[in-house]
């Protein structure tokens, strides 16, 4: 069987197996978990080693008919974007597990249910990436967002279940648009080359510009709020502060990819002309996220709101990176994707770690921890010198080559821009220095540092953080020839660099 | 020249004849047996009747077209998958109506009074509602397959008398049924006039009663159009009104609310069915030439439809309402497929009619096994927490709430996807948009329920859920495994369709 297929297909067989396993023994049922989650992480390096990263086209193709009179089929394919992302969604899933060993417990549901859910998501993950069938992706679009419902609501905190419906309305709200759009897009290719639904075909379709205009704004508004993008974005602060840590990693750190990847893979590749028509608005719209999430991101005096704001922030700069349409900014958005993803897991871990042992999320409530909780302390500042892309660690090259590769397009926005740098390293040291630094706070004196297992997970992502920040070149020869796909998809080419004297 | 009877083909006719048969036998029986054994009995000869009906369905599927009874009833694809959809319903509603406690004793009996709790003890219990429903199934069948103007009135009223008294046979909260049967007559009774009103004036238009004459005058006939427009204008009252489209729509929740609820499951699915099918084949048969004059009022009627159906349903706190409103919500969606005009339109809306059906009936089954101690108990608000009690039927009912909101993987899902696929392609953009923001809209208020079983605690009065009978188990269980496998392959199911679908003109 297909790589692919298999990878998929694994955690749905740990989800049979851990139904079948007693209720009671809740160790057996996260360990049991975490080997499988494990087992697909691995055959997700795999597939990254055997990757060709000299051909352009997808790689991994399966293709099985399932709705035939429709022009569904089961087709699955992955290119240097969609590799990048699933290898980030199957590494983060074993570090979600490891690092959020009890989080399953004390919730609405079973342990059981818990591990369950997260492991239907993995699947769902894997498959919303890879599938290169467009019906066979909104299937998984869709479907995924059950058991993030599920998860948000039964196992978060606060107004867990407000935060849940907020989360699902808005997902369903801008998935039914895009539903509109395909059936849009499904009835052209019927007119023009048969019914179809995949997305190399569709990309050859000829559709006049009014009409491309609304398809493509069906598709953006339902990934501008996944991503999310201003004015879309109020769901995930509470999502992300109800939820789960683990729950707001995958939430932030994969699905929320998904939004960006749908702007590459779909809006863009599809919709050229339309993308060309909307570049400005949705430049400003980035840059406004950028600015804003960063201002609100200062002014949190919760912590995981604050982590969610400034995702709201780097999501800006993806977005930029992705319309920029130059491929310095493409890859470098999708590097920032990538970077993104285990910045932010290792920020919303860490913050796990220390509300789990305060008892609270208040950033004011730590104090000190530097002293008390040196491995903690630590790893909270390389994550979070790494949210705000210092040189050396991952997201710095990520965000250098959205800035750089906007700047030789549109220089004012990528001017403005810049300022969310300052603004990031504001809203990161801010709280590094109320929470870690200076006089323990009262009631903070005791607190345990990073056990074992807590630094088995935490390990690989700093690693990863550091390695990539010295060395992207393995990411980046895996990401660079799919940005120049897409942006030649989308009929640009790189401005010339003017070179003075030249004229 | 002598008289020369009217040939009737009998093994076209077979399956309706069968079912009107068994309708009569069940009368028979009621009058002649004893009040112990007619339940049993009833049910057997109404089960046999549709079993053979299918088979007889099953048996033409592949013969030519033909009409019947001197034209008066015409046999093609579509016909024939409609009766066959019809008696698959109508088969799991013999089911739940099998739990016959559900049903006053004696439906004469004024409710309250001393010779009503005297037939109760006794336990004189009458069972007449299975020939009803038979009966009512036979109109059904017959209203699709009508081909004239006449033809169709009848079967209309065969399916809606029925109806309408056993909408007001519900032995708990007699009144309430009462009442709903009564504004269910009156209204319908005012919808047959509008009904015949149009019929007599698309008569006047086209000299011809038969759909193929009203076919040939609506297509450069010299017909007066006033008269053309006064008949379809009033004509579609009357069908508006019976697949409950706004603004004929105001019955619906009374009725679904006070009817017992397997009657109320059998008219939302069945008499759907039966009702979009007559409508399919007058629009697409007769009245598609003049397609100009009707579209635009009914794609309007559709997006109100939609948007009231969707909108109002958040308001309410029962139940049978909110499924009501529900329903008339997917009328509209169920119009877009008759406005669309097309082949694709014909497919998505008898995959639409026959998936909303079953999972229609499931749910209404669930709805039957909440109760307390005086019956079944239909406010949402003692709903709450239901997951904890019984988690299997508040994930089989979360399934039929997501298949209603067009979710992935379920059947409602592919329904939905198909039928505003018809619409787009029929050049009609603005209801699919108006649909899919609906289904936003009514998305809200089926995750609302699921919300509250699932995630709020129970509260003090709870409710019990009953222990299911093995027929309502039956059904229960097929319902959710059919929305499911819709859902998922819907292509075997989807190809049988296109073997159906095309009307004979």
């Amino acid at each position: 069987m297909n790589l692919l297929t298999s990878m998929g297909l694994l955690p749905l067989i740990g989800v049979g197996l851990i139904a079948l396993l007693p209720a009671t023994n809740a160790k057996l049922v996260k360990q049991s978990a975490l080997l499988v989650s494990v087992l697909v992480a691995f055959l997700g390096i795999t597939m990254t080693i055997g990757f060709d990263r000299g051909v352009t086209g997808f790689q991994y193709v399966e293709r099985y008919s399932w709705i035939p009179s429709l022009g569904i089929s089961y087709q699955l394919g992955v290119d240097g974007i969609s590799l990048i992302l699933i290898l980030l969604s199957v590494l983060l899933v074993p570090i979600v597990i490891l690092a959020g060993w009890n989080e399953s417990e004390g919730g609405r549901f079973s342990v059981k249910t818990f591990y369950i859910l997260i492991l239907v998501l993995e699947t769902m993950m894997i498959g919303v990436f890879a599938a290169t069938d467009l019906f066979l992706f909104y299937v998984f679009f869709e479907a995924m967002l059950v058991p993030v419902y599920f998860l948000i609501g039964g196992y978060g905190s606060g107004a867990r279940q407000a935060a849940a419906v907020k989360f699902l309305l808005y997902s369903l709200f801008g998935g039914l648009l895009m539903l509109a759009s395909i059936i849009g897009i499904f009835v052209i290719s019927g007119n023009q080359i048969g019914r179809t639904f995949d997305i190399t075909a569709l990309s050859t379709l000829e559709i006049d510009a009014t009409t491309q205009n609304f398809l493509f704004l069906g598709f953006f508004i339902a990934f501008a709020i996944k991503a999310p993008l201003w004015p879309l974005h109020t769901w995930l602060p509470d999502a992300a502060k109800s939820a789960t840590p683990g729950t707001s990693v995958l939430l932030l750190g994969v699905l929320d990819k998904v939004g960006t990847f749908g702007m590459i893979r779909y809006c863009v590749e599809l919709f050229p002309e339309a993308s060309r028509t909307f570049t400005p608005l949705i430049i400003t719209q980035a840059v406004i996220s950028i600015i804003y999430g960063a201002f609100l991101a200062i002014g949190q005096k919760d912590i995981k709101s604050l982590i969610a704001f400034t995702s709201i922030s780097h999501f800006g700069f993806i977005t930029l990176g992705i319309f920029a349409m130059t491929s310095q900014s493409n890859s470098g958005a999708t590097l920032y994707m990538f970077n993104h993803g285990i910045s932010t897991a290792a920020l919303f871990l860490i913050a796990g770690w220390m509300i789990s042992r305060r008892g609270s999320s208040t950033i004011a409530d730590f104090g000190g921890l530097q002293r008390v909780t040196p491995i903690l302390a630590w790893s909270f500042f390389i994550a979070g010198l790494s949210s705000l892309a210092l040189p050396g660690l991952s997201s710095f090259v990520s965000e250098f080559l959205v800035l750089v590769g906007t700047y030789t397009r549109y220089p004012l926005a990528a001017v403005i821009a810049t300022f969310g740098i300052i603004l990031a390293a504001l809203y990161i040291l801010i709280p590094v220095q109320k929470a870690l630094h200076g006089p323990t706070t009262a009631g903070n004196e005791n607190l345990p540092d990073l056990n074992r297992r807590e630094i088995a997970a935490i390990a690989p992502v700093i690693a990863l953080i550091v390695a990539l920040g010295f060395y992207p070149k393995p990411a980046l020869e895996i990401i660079n020839p799919a940005a120049q796909v897409t942006i030649t998809k989308a009929g640009y080419s790189d401005p010339q660099p003017l070179v003075g004297g030249d004229k | 020249m002598g008289f020369q009877s009217p040939a009737l083909e009998y093994g076209a006719l077979a399956p309706m004849l069968i079912i009107f048969g068994a309708a009569i036998i069940g009368v028979i029986v009621e009058a002649f047996l004893s009040a112990k054994v007619r339940a049993p009995i009833q049910l057997a000869i109404s089960l046999g009747a549709v079993v053979l009906s299918l088979s007889q369905v099953w048996r033409i599927r592949g013969s030519a077209t033909t009409t019947a009874a001197v034209n008066s009833v015409v046999i093609d694809g579509p016909v024939l998958f409609m009766q066959g959809t019809i008696l698959v319903l109508s088969l799991f509603a013999f089911l739940l109506i099998a739990d016959i406690d559900a049903f006053a004793a004696q439906a004469s009996a004024v409710p309250g009074s001393n010779e009503e709790a005297r037939a109760l003890e006794s336990g004189k219990i009458q069972t007449e509602v299975y020939p009803l429903t038979l009966f009512a199934i036979g109109g059904m069948m017959l209203f699709p397959a009508a081909n004239d103007l006449i033809t169709l009135f009848v079967a209309l009223e065969v399916l809606s008398l029925p109806l309408y008294l056993m909408a007001g046979l519900s032995r708990r909260r007699r009144l309430l049924s009462q009442e709903a049967a009564l504004k269910y007559f009156l209204l319908g009774a005012y919808s047959s006039a509008f009904f015949l009103f149009g019929a007599a004036f698309l008569y006047g238009f086209a000299g011809d009663v038969s759909l193929a004459g009203i076919r040939s005058a609506v297509s450069g006939g010299p017909g007066n159009d006033v008269f053309l427009i006064i008949g379809m204008v009033s004509l579609s009252v009357g069908l508006l009104f019976k697949v409950g489209a706004a603004p004929f729509h105001s019955w619906t929740p009374d009725v679904y609310q006070g009817a017992p609820t397997p009657i109320t499951a059998f008219m939302a699915a069945a008499t759907k069915v039966a009702a979009f099918g007559a409508m399919l084949r007058i629009f697409y048969v007769s009245l598609g030439g003049a397609v100009y004059s009707w579209k635009p009022i009914f794609t309007a009627i559709a997006i109100l439809t939609m948007v009231v159906g969707s909108v109002i349903a958040i308001a309410q706190r029962d139940i049978k309402r909110m499924l009501a409103y529900s329903s008339i919500a997917h009328a509209g969606f169920l119009l877009t497929g008759v406005i669309a005009l097309n082949q694709e339109g014909l497919k998505a809306s008898l995959f639409y009619l026959a998936s909303y059906g079953i999972a229609t009936i499931g749910a209404f089954a669930l709805v039957t096994l909440v109760r307390d101690s005086s019956g079944e108990v239909g406010d949402l608000n003692r709903w709450v927490g239901l997951a904890k009690r019984s988690p299997a039927i508040a994930l089989i009912f979360s399934l039929f709430l997501l298949s209603f909101a067009g979710i992935p993987l379920t059947a409602g899902f592919i329904g939905k996807f198909t039928i505003f696929t018809a619409a787009y392609e029929s050049g009609n953009i603005a209801v699919v948009v108006a649909g899919v923001l609906s289904s936003a809209i009514a998305a809200f208020f089926y995750i609302r329920v699921i919300v509250m079983i699932f995630f709020s605690d129970p509260a003090e009065d709870t409710v019990t859920v009953t222990i299911p009978s093995l027929y309502t188990n039956l059904t229960i269980w097929i319902a959710a495994i059919a929305t499911l496998a819709l859902g998922i392959f819907p292509a075997p199911f989807l190809d049988l369709i296109a073997t159906f679908a095309t009307f004979t003109r």
